[in-house]
């Protein structure tokens, strides 16, 4: 369960996140809201990337502040540019950086990568150089390696901005068949519909919570 | 980027141990330089040809290697013919090619992170000297991963700049692309943290300590 109290945060002076309390104990949460509104900062929060200015983030009991390293091995993430989360030069490399990190026996790394490689249909790609990937492909290269490691929840950064409608639907299935926990920032609606619960943030604030319907009904008055 | 030019094979190769290369490299680039004779050279680039030939990477691969060369191999030979004899020439031209196919052989069967590793495991003396090897492996593979990244921003920058009238200008390309580098340099260690990285336990694993 991911737990925020009196959550404020703010870049010097400015306020981007305000006296958040929230309990998050859907399978499957979806955060929305405009340009600005905060909702990087708030998933960059989850796993202690960044501390909050004020107040605590608990993961499964655990402070983000005190319990850093292990908050990270239980929150994995998938940043909002691909370009800059891929840091081995060749794709299959890519992909066991993380479990090399778990420190899993190597033939596990073996069988994590080939299934990772088969489940985004990257095995062609294996050997691949990462940058002369497309956008879309190392979009999906990065969502493999975090899912990969399996850790207990998932936050994703708008994670099919580049993704052509295939590649859309192909995460977009892997999510909901995920036993983790989710938290999703999404511009992409859709992809939200059966989701447990939407959260609407607007200049920092939450200004809805509900489930997707109502949730994003609101969004679209408000944004119109 | 010579390291980056793997080609994926199944041969004999591909299938020695990083380390054992890098080490015939070394050695046979020592052989060359002190014993400097025509024969040692010509028999060794024709071994080196037939490496090559033998491991099914044709004329063309060969080719490929030489030919941004010829011109240094050129001079090279050249001024060696100025001051000494054609044969000497001969035989300075031979050699530099038969390294220079012989380290080219040694990048096209070896992926980078295997050789990455392998470095990684020779640099353990380094450690007393609080040089954490597994910290020099992931700068590597980062250099690997990023310098053909720089290479594409800075294309980019240049035709964003063109696409809005602004013709060659190093400083008005030079700015916009080292902010794009310092904001992307902390994003990959943003990254790098969140996918679970901890150089502490690298250490313990390439210097072949067990694992529980
Ligand atoms: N590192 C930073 N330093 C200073 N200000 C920042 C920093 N990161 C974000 N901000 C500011 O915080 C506010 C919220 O940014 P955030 O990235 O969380 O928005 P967002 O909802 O993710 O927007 P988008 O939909 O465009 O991704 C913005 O006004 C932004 O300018
Ligand atoms: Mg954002």
């Amino acid at each position: 369960m991911i737990e925020l109290r009196d959550v404020t945060h703010r870049y010097g002076e400015r306020v981007v996140l305000r006296d958040l309390s929230l309990r998050l104990e859907e399978r499957r949460v979806a955060v929305i809201g405009g340009n600005g509104s905060g909702k990087s900062s708030f998933a960059r929060l989850l796993n202690g990337l960044q501390l909050p200015s004020a107040g605590q983030v608990l993961i499964d009991g655990l402070d983000t502040r005190s319990d850093g390293k292990a908050v990270r091995r239980r929150v994995g993430f998938v940043f909002q540019n691909p370009d800059n989360q891929i840091v081995f030069p060749v794709v299959e490399e890519d992909l066991a950086f993380g479990l090399k990190n778990l420190r899993l026996p190597r033939d596990e790394i073996r069988a994590r990568v080939d299934a990772a490689l088969a489940r985004y249909d990257l095995t062609e790609l294996r050997e691949h150089p990462a940058h002369l990937l497309s956008g879309g492909q190392k979009q999906l290269l990065a969502i493999a390696g975090v899912m990969a490691m399996e850790p207990a929840h998932i936050v994703f950064d708008e994670p099919t901005t580049l993704l052509d409608l295939r590649n859309k639907r192909r995460v977009a299935r892997a999510i909901a068949e995920l036993p983790q926990n989710v938290v999703m920032i999404s511009h992409d609606l859709e992809l939200l519909r059966d989701f447990d619960r939407v959260i609407v943030l607007d200049e920092g604030r939450i200004v809805a919570d509900d489930r997707p319907g109502p949730a994003i009904d609101f969004y679209e008055r408000r944004m119109a | 980027m010579i390291l980056s030019d793997y080609l994926p094979g199944t041969g004999l190769l591909w299938r020695l141990p990083p380390g054992i290369k890098l080490l015939a490299l070394a050695a046979l680039g020592t052989l060359l330089l002190a014993v400097p004779l025509l024969d040692l050279a010509a028999i060794t680039f024709v071994a080196v040809i037939a490496l090559y030939l033998g491991s099914g990477l044709g004329w063309r691969v060969i080719w490929g290697i030489l030919r941004p060369m010829l011109l240094i191999l050129a001079i090279v030979a050249g001024a060696q013919w100025w001051l000494f004899d054609a044969l000497s020439a001969l035989m300075v031209a031979l050699r530099l090619a038969a390294l220079l196919l012989f380290a080219s052989l040694v990048t096209l069967t070896t992926r980078a992170s295997d050789m990455i590793a392998a470095l990684e495991r020779a640099l353990f003396w380094l450690r007393p000297l609080r040089v954490n090897p597994a910290k020099v492996s992931l700068a590597l593979s980062l250099a690997l991963r990023f310098i053909p990244v720089l290479g594409s921003i800075t294309a980019e920058v240049r035709e964003a700049q063109r696409a809005r009238g602004l013709e060659r200008s190093v400083i008005a390309t030079a700015v916009p692309v080292i902010v794009r580098l310092l904001k992307m340099a902390d994003d990959i260690a943003d990254a790098i943290e969140a996918r679970g990285y901890d150089p502490g336990n690298e250490t313990s694993r390439s210097t072949g300590e067990t694992r529980p």
